[in-house]
Parts: C-alpha cells; sequence; structure tokens
C-alpha cells in the first residue's frame, strides 16, 4: 500500500513531495497539449498533401508497392508531416507523464477543429456545415469522455 | 465501400490498441520532470525498454499506413474527424475485453462521437 507521500512528485533539491507548486506543473502540461492540438493536425494535413501529389497508392504487384513506397518516402511533405507527427507523440508522451490520460484526451479534442481549419487553409478543401456540425459534435463527444469517471472497476490490472 | 471499411477499421482498431500500450508503458516510465534534452533523452531510454511500447509502436505503425492510404483518397477534413470513431472502440474494448464497467456518462460521450462521426459521412455525400 503506498504511503501519501508516494504518490506526490519528489523535489530532486530537497527530496520533500513538491506540492508547493501545482502551477508550474500545469503549465508544462497546458503547453504540451497546445504543441499537441497544432503539430498533430499540421502533420496529417502535411501527410494529406504528400499523398495526394502521389495518388492512389498501388498495393499489387509487390512492384508496384516497393514504387508506391519510394515515391511516399521521396516525398517533402511526407517527412514534414512525419516530423509533425513526431512533435506531437513526444508531447503526448511528456503530457501522460504527468496527467492524467482522461485530462490530457478531451484537451486534445480541440485537434479535431484545427484539422478542419488547417485543411480549409492549406489545401483549400470544402468543409460543408454538415461537416462542421459533426467535428463540433465529435468534440462535445470527446470532452463529455474525458469529464467522465476515469476508473470505474476496482480491480487494478498489473502493468 | 470495403477498401474504405478496412482501412477505417485499421485506423481505429491497431490505432486504439496502440495507444492503450503506449499509455501503459509510460505509467511504468513515471514523469518527465523538465524539458531538458537529458531528461526526455532518459524517458524515451526508459520508454523503450518495456515491451509494452513496442507492442504499441507496431500498431500505431499499422495505423499510420492505414491512415496515408485514407489520405491519398479521401479529404483530410473527413478522415480525420472519422478516426474519433476510436472512442467507440475504446468503451466497447473496455466492456466486452476488460469487463470494465462503462459509466452512462462516457457511454453519452460516445454516442455524440458516433453522431458526430455520421454527419461528417452525410457531409461527405453532399
Amino acid at each position: 500500500m503506498p504511503m501519501e507521500n508516494d504518490l506526490l512528485p519528489a523535489d530532486s533539491s530537497s527530496g520533500r513531495p513538491a506540492i508547493a507548486a501545482p502551477t508550474q506543473s500545469h503549465l508544462k502540461t497546458y503547453f504540451l497539449i497546445a504543441i499537441m492540438v497544432i503539430a498533430g493536425p499540421l502533420g496529417n494535413v502535411l501527410l494529406g498533401k504528400g499523398m495526394k501529389e502521389i495518388g492512389q497508392p498501388q498495393l499489387w504487384p509487390l512492384a508496384g508497392l516497393w514504387h508506391t513506397a519510394l515515391h511516399i518516402f521521396a516525398t517533402p511533405s511526407i517527412w514534414l508531416g512525419i516530423g509533425s507527427l513526431l512533435v506531437f507523440f513526444i508531447a503526448n508522451l511528456l503530457a501522460l507523464t504527468g496527467a492524467d490520460y482522461s485530462f490530457v484526451l478531451p484537451a486534445s479534442s480541440l485537434a479535431y477543429g484545427v484539422v478542419a481549419l488547417l485543411s480549409y487553409l492549406i489545401l483549400g478543401e470544402h468543409i460543408s456545415a454538415l461537416r462542421c456540425s459533426g467535428i463540433a459534435l465529435i468534440c462535445i463527444g470527446v470532452l463529455v469522455v474525458g469529464r467522465s469517471n476515469p476508473k470505474t472497476t476496482a480491480i487494478e490490472v498489473p502493468l | 465501400m470495403i477498401t474504405q471499411f478496412i482501412l477505417f477499421s485499421l485506423i481505429v482498431l491497431a490505432g486504439t490498441g496502440g495507444e492503450l500500450c503506449v499509455s501503459r508503458a509510460m505509467k511504468r516510465v513515471g514523469e518527465a520532470r523538465s524539458f531538458h534534452p537529458a531528461d526526455i533523452a532518459r524517458v524515451i531510454l526508459q520508454a523503450i525498454r518495456i515491451p509494452w511500447m513496442w507492442c504499441g509502436v507496431a500498431l500505431m505503425a499499422v495505423a499510420f499506413f492505414a491512415l496515408l492510404g485514407a489520405l491519398s483518397v479521401y479529404a483530410v477534413s473527413f478522415v480525420v474527424p472519422v478516426t474519433a470513431l476510436s472512442y467507440g472502440a475504446g468503451a466497447l474494448g473496455g466492456k466486452f475485453f476488460l469487463h470494465e464497467r462503462v459509466s452512462r456518462a462516457r457511454w453519452i460521450g460516445v454516442c455524440f462521437v458516433v453522431a458526430g462521426v455520421i454527419l461528417v459521412f452525410l457531409g461527405k455525400q453532399s
């Protein structure tokens, strides 16, 4: 059974639990979420741009698949997209180490709105009113999921 | 239609499985103390020693290539919102696979997400 202090992050300089400075930790989390909300959608939009340049991928015969793979990895937009998604991935990992999944998840739901905005601005995609309403409903749904009780079972699953 | 179903199923199921595995691995690593490159490198090095991380990365790679396939055919503003179906997959997986009690509030949220995805699908037709 863990002691109360075991649940708090320790202050490395004094060895005491860092309970007096929650604001800095919160700011770090908000900053990471801001990076996630921008880098994730930007990565997807860049990947979309690159894949549209390539056209429909050929999966068969194997020579066609090889040709498609070469095409994909020779496209700069794809690499920029992968880089942007890598930034998103690292920010997500770091956010999850300091905040609950049930907090990070709804906060990052804004990404669905940002992806529509960037698709419109960068790719010139037409975003219909119906699609906008759908994206708004998805954001609301993710917010509701994130605000629900994150722990509903009594049994702890071992790591 | 079948291609669309396979691509989105792979994105949603492999993506959700990958995130669960990565999340499980990161809980073992613990909180990152700072943004110092040495600390970030320490966290990453610790994470890659955990098998769950590799399972997660493999599943996310499958989801990534399925995403590339979908992006080559459909609009980004269509593909990305549809991937939100992973919240539904997560809730169903929690209930039937992990035998969790999924709260009513969470089901309501999932219903909102599914309704949103249906609207996005309808928006594609219009």
